[in-house]
């Protein structure tokens, strides 16, 4: 994979490309938004996003949408934070205002559970896959890589609190990292 | 929707969101707390079920508390929440964008931005198997799963087509 970078795009291009990464964004926004910007536009390399998005982790608030203002700011300023925030959340906002209607009526129609079943697992599927993919391109120290999984197992297996696994994992990630550079 | 609940809304996820460091979903306890324990206006099903719907729409999982601003103030309760659970910690990130702008380059803001990497991936990780847990309802859906997440880790492929064969097959074998 080559890691040559498209150029930057238009304020059109960041708000349509946001628009569709909320509107195809099942099962989570962060896989998606990786698909889209990384591997289709090629706006940012897998190490940029990872980061960015590690940087919207640790901030407060939905961390999909931390990067959106991040990346959005990168390209066009704080009018491309407000484009890109805006067009990712509007669209799902959209849908979500049909379905909290019709899923009262609807929502337990045989065909339309098994249906979103299917969709779901095919999504969890897309997420795993997402994450295995990812840690295969970003190569990894085995320190950072050790930390990387202690983050699958206490979030994944033990369900640790969220903002306990990231602020309690932090200084470890740091520190294999600064182990890491050291060494170079 | 009244005054009161809108006061409860825009106070309450604001308050929320402020601690949701980790995402919108590791707050859900607290929503919980809020939305069930302390005013009392839906059921713990309801919340179950408002938090499984959003699941299953596309966007931000965030996106919940809309349902919840939805089911006690309408459309404008719905706008209420989703305002009060992004607008303040969006401004705390655009802050910070520019911070880390001026920033840039500095050798140890490269070590701590690496260092992060991996914590982001591992919870990409674990949000996946956290939903793979929740929809492995048959053989057939864990098959699903698999087969998805092999396809989208080996191939560049659009992963929108596992998500129209997903929806085909569950609908198929219903």
């Amino acid at each position: 994979m080559s890691d040559s970078l498209a150029p930057s795009p238009s304020r059109a291009d960041l708000f349509l490309t946001y628009g569709k990464i909320g509107l195809i964004g099942f099962g989570g926004i962060n896989a998606w938004a990786r698909r889209v910007l990384v591997e289709e536009k090629r706006w940012l390399t897998e190490q940029e996003y990872a980061e960015t998005l590690g940087l919207g982790q640790v901030l407060p608030g939905p961390n999909a949408l931390n990067a959106a203002i991040m990346i959005g700011d990168r390209f066009h300023g704080a009018v491309g934070a407000l484009l890109a925030s805006c067009s990712m959340f509007g669209g799902p906002l959209v849908i979500l205002m049909g379905l909290a209607v019709l899923y009262d009526s609807y929502g337990e129609v045989p065909l339309v559970k098994a249906v979103l079943a299917g969709v779901a697992a095919a999504a969890a599927g897309m997420v795993l896959g997402t994450a295995v993919k990812m840690g295969q391109k970003l190569k990894p120290t085995l320190a950072l890589l050790g930390v990387g999984l202690c983050a699958l197992a206490a979030a994944g297996f033990f369900r640790v609190p969220l903002p306990m696994v990231v602020l309690g994992l932090a200084p470890f990630g740091i520190l294999a990292s600064w182990y890491g550079a050291r060494g170079k | 929707m009244t005054a009161t609940i809108f006061w409860q809304l825009l106070l309450g996820f604001g308050a929320i969101s402020l601690v949701s460091v980790g995402g919108g979903i590791a707050v859900l306890p607290e929503m919980h707390r809020m939305v069930v324990d302390v005013h009392g206006w839906m059921s713990d099903a309801d919340f179950a079920r408002r938090f499984a719907l959003a699941q299953a729409a596309p966007g931000p999982n965030v996106l919940v508390v809309g349902l919840f601003g939805w089911h006690v103030g309408g459309i404008l309760g719905m706008l209420t929440a989703s305002a009060a659970m992004t607008v303040p910690t969006s401004l705390i990130a655009f802050g910070f964008s520019r911070l880390r702008a001026r920033l840039l380059g500095r050798p140890w803001l490269r070590i701590i931005e690496r260092g992060l990497v991996p914590i982001a991936v591992g919870l990409i990780a674990s949000s996946g198997m956290i939903l793979a847990q929740g929809s492995a309802e048959s053989w057939v859906t864990v098959v699903l799963t698999i087969c998805s997440a092999i396809f989208v880790w080996r191939t560049d492929f659009s992963p929108l087509w596992v998500l129209g064969a997903g929806a085909i097959i569950g609908g198929l074998t219903l």
